[in-house]
């Protein structure tokens, strides 16, 4: 066995495994003293009949999609294209500047962004648009909770794209952009005909990547609203998961049942990555880019 | 359209690029430029194409200054070493391109790159992509994607560096050729001189960022104007050997290591004072012979139809071409009889020729 498979033999399907097995009982904290039952399906069938089974698939959805559209690979691609087509150090300065949110603590961050949307005068926003006049605004994020629950989401997510968009960009061959210029290509036509076609790789492989890992994640959401506010308004897969199995709210953790929640998500990772595996060939996508190839 | 280069300067801080370039061609000529890697010929190419700024001084198309014309208004077609054929594009999206920014009607650009493919003998293989062709197939592409929209100027950059030898040869005659029927001005990068000496018109030499010579083969090849193009061109190089002129009863004398030679009169009498020159000869001018200088056979080289000596006469290394079925072999001592009707002198110091 190799170091590699033993990892991820350990390390990711011990623990889907052990998930799935979990995912089976009515192992909770309302009947730890008791000894446990394999209820089969339960688990299953309790979570397609939730109530709010609709609102958080929805929920789901919206907040992948959007926040993949306009950060994740949007604003992505139109940083790493801004970014090269001005100086080159100043274009590396600036990508830096983007990986900032990237490396604050979550807790930071989010403190951050609740600080930015209070109501004023302690808000930060609020304190601006009372400069234009817009005083009493409301807690801007009760009232968007959305807009917020995705720019959060994205201006961090959107370093990844663009780190990959950025390098994928520098290694396209120079004399394919002279070319184009001599054969008459204004910018947009270039971005147009040539670097966004040489891109298709990195684009899907940033797509796929980061919808697997928007499913997954939900420390900002629980951090900037819970999944609030009112009931289940933000509220998303992994976090209803998250919530279900280990959130001490009112101390009912059902882990057996939060399983269930998790192990949908682990088999769409899983299915996923082998389509991607299958159609991206990763092999390829690490390879050096092919200049002056004969 | 002629093209003419005033001064023209490129640098980025200390690094210079091409420093003050004066050159001017004619309507329909083929024009080469030649010079070691890192001269500036990619650079003064580049800024001829309007992708480079000019630091200092003038671009001039037909008379017009063009500093500020942005490339795609400046009606020229390209070709690289690299071909820079776009990866994702088949051979007809690659030579039609040009014409489809042009937004010419999809029947017309059909016709029109069906018949630059056909004359460039790719006609079969318009529906493959670069990566399925071969490098002399992708250089035809190039070629045709610089033809399709009748440029008033074509630029080539080392186009020919990537091809196996025999390629080159042919893609080589059939540049020229083209060119000749097209009757397009062209400028061409190389450094490899017997590409720049066999297709060129004339020959504009590059060292270090400054053009060196401006002239027509013939002219670089028996008048070279530096102890640098006298080297660079022609092919085995030339000979430089350090010597000393004398004048004795109006005949001139070459002195050197083991070497004694007569000079004739209308070279000897330009070097009269500096009496210290390097004298340069090719190896084609130098023959085995009865009586000359002597010396010992270091290293044969057979180049097929003549075998390259290397000639130790002391310290001094000549090369010379000799008759394979002399039987020369390493080691002999042979006599050489050094043609000085030809011999090039130079100024050790400033490296000028002492002659043009
Ligand atoms: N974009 C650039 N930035 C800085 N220096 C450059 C740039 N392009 C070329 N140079 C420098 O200018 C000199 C001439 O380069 P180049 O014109 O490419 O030479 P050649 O084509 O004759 O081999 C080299 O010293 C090179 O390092
Ligand atoms: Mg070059």
């Amino acid at each position: 066995m190799t170091p590699a498979t033993l990892l991820v033999t350990v390390f990711f399907f011990v623990p889907a495994l052990i998930l799935f097995i979990l995912s089976l009982t009515d192992l909770a904290s309302s009947n730890f003293s008791e000894p446990w039952h394999f209820i089969g399906l339960l688990n299953y069938q309790r979570m397609f009949s939730d109530r709010f089974f609709p609102k958080i698939l929805g929920n789901t959805i919206r907040y992948v999609t959007l926040t993949l559209i306009f950060f994740n690979v949007g604003l992505a691609l139109l940083l790493a294209l801004l970014t090269s087509y001005i100086n080159r150090r100043a274009g590396f300065f600036f990508r830096m500047l983007w990986l900032l949110p990237r490396i604050t603590p979550s807790v930071v961050y989010i403190v951050m962004w609740r600080r930015m949307v209070q109501q004023a005068p302690f808000g930060i926003i609020n304190q601006f648009l009372g400069w234009f006049g817009l005083s009493q605004q409301p807690h801007l994020l009760n009232e968007h909770p959305w807009l917020f629950v995705i720019l959060a989401n994205g201006f961090v997510g959107a370093s990844f794209g663009m780190l990959i968009f950025s390098s994928a960009i520098e290694s396209i061959p120079k004399d394919l952009f002279t070319a184009a210029k001599v054969d008459g290509a204004s910018t947009l036509q270039i971005i147009r005909d040539i670097t966004l076609p040489m891109l298709r790789w990195p684009l899907l492989f940033v797509t796929s990547y980061q919808t697997l890992s928007l499913l997954v994640s939900f420390e900002y959401i629980l951090l900037l609203t819970n999944g609030g506010p009112g009931l289940f308004t933000t509220e998303v897969w992994a976090l209803t998961s998250y919530k279900r199995a280990l959130s001490t709210y009112f101390g009912t953790n059902q882990w057996g049942y939060g399983a269930a929640w998790g192990l949908v998500l682990v088999v769409i990772a899983i299915t996923a990555s082998v389509i991607y595996l299958r159609v991206f060939r990763f092999d390829d996508l690490v390879q050096e880019p092919k200049i002056d190839v004969l | 359209m002629k093209v003419e280069l005033t001064n023209l300067t490129k640098r980025w801080g200390d690094v210079v690029g091409a420093e003050g370039i004066d050159l001017s061609t004619k309507d329909g000529e083929f024009v080469a430029f030649l010079g070691p890697s890192g001269c500036g010929k990619t650079t003064t190419l580049l800024m001829i194409a309007g992708i480079y700024k000019p630091t200092v001084g003038e671009i001039l198309f037909d008379d017009r200054v063009v500093n500020t014309v942005p490339p795609k208004d400046r009606n020229i077609g390209m070709v690289f070493q690299s071909y820079a054929l776009y990866p994702h594009m088949t051979v007809f999206q690659n030579i039609g391109y040009p014409l489809k920014l042009q937004k010419v009607p999809k029947d017309e650009l059909q016709k029109h790159v069906q018949r630059v493919a056909d004359m460039m003998g790719i006609g079969h293989l318009m529906d493959r992509k670069p990566a399925q062709l071969s490098g002399g197939q992708q250089q035809r592409v190039a070629l045709g994607r610089a033809l399709i929209k009748e440029p008033q100027l074509l630029l080539f950059d080392e186009p020919l560096s990537n091809l196996d030898a025999r390629l080159r040869l042919s893609m080589r005659s059939e540049i020229k050729r083209l060119q000749m029927d097209l009757g397009i001005t062209s400028i061409y990068v190389t450094h490899d001189q017997i590409e720049a000496m066999t297709m060129a018109d004339r020959v504009a030499v590059m060292k270090d960022g400054h053009l060196q010579a401006f002239a027509p083969p013939d002219e670089l090849y028996d008048h070279p104007k530096t102890l640098f193009i006298a080297g660079f061109v022609g092919n085995p190089p030339m000979n430089f050997i350090e010597v000393e002129v004398k004048q004795e009863n109006g005949s001139y004398q070459v002195l050197g290591p083991g070497i004694h030679l007569d000079l004739p009169a209308d070279r000897g009498e330009k070097v009269a004072r500096s009496s210290k020159v390097i004298m340069g000869i090719r190896p084609e001018d130098i023959s085995l012979a009865d009586t000359g200088v002597k010396g010992e056979v270091y290293l044969i080289e057979p180049l097929g139809r003549d075998d390259l000596l290397d000639v130790r006469i002391g310290e001094t290394a000549v090369r010379v071409l000799a008759d394979p079925a002399l039987g020369v072999r390493m080691r002999d001592t042979v006599t050489l009889h050094f043609n000085t009707d030809t011999a090039q002198l130079f100024d050790p110091d400033t490296e000028q020729s002492l002659l043009w």
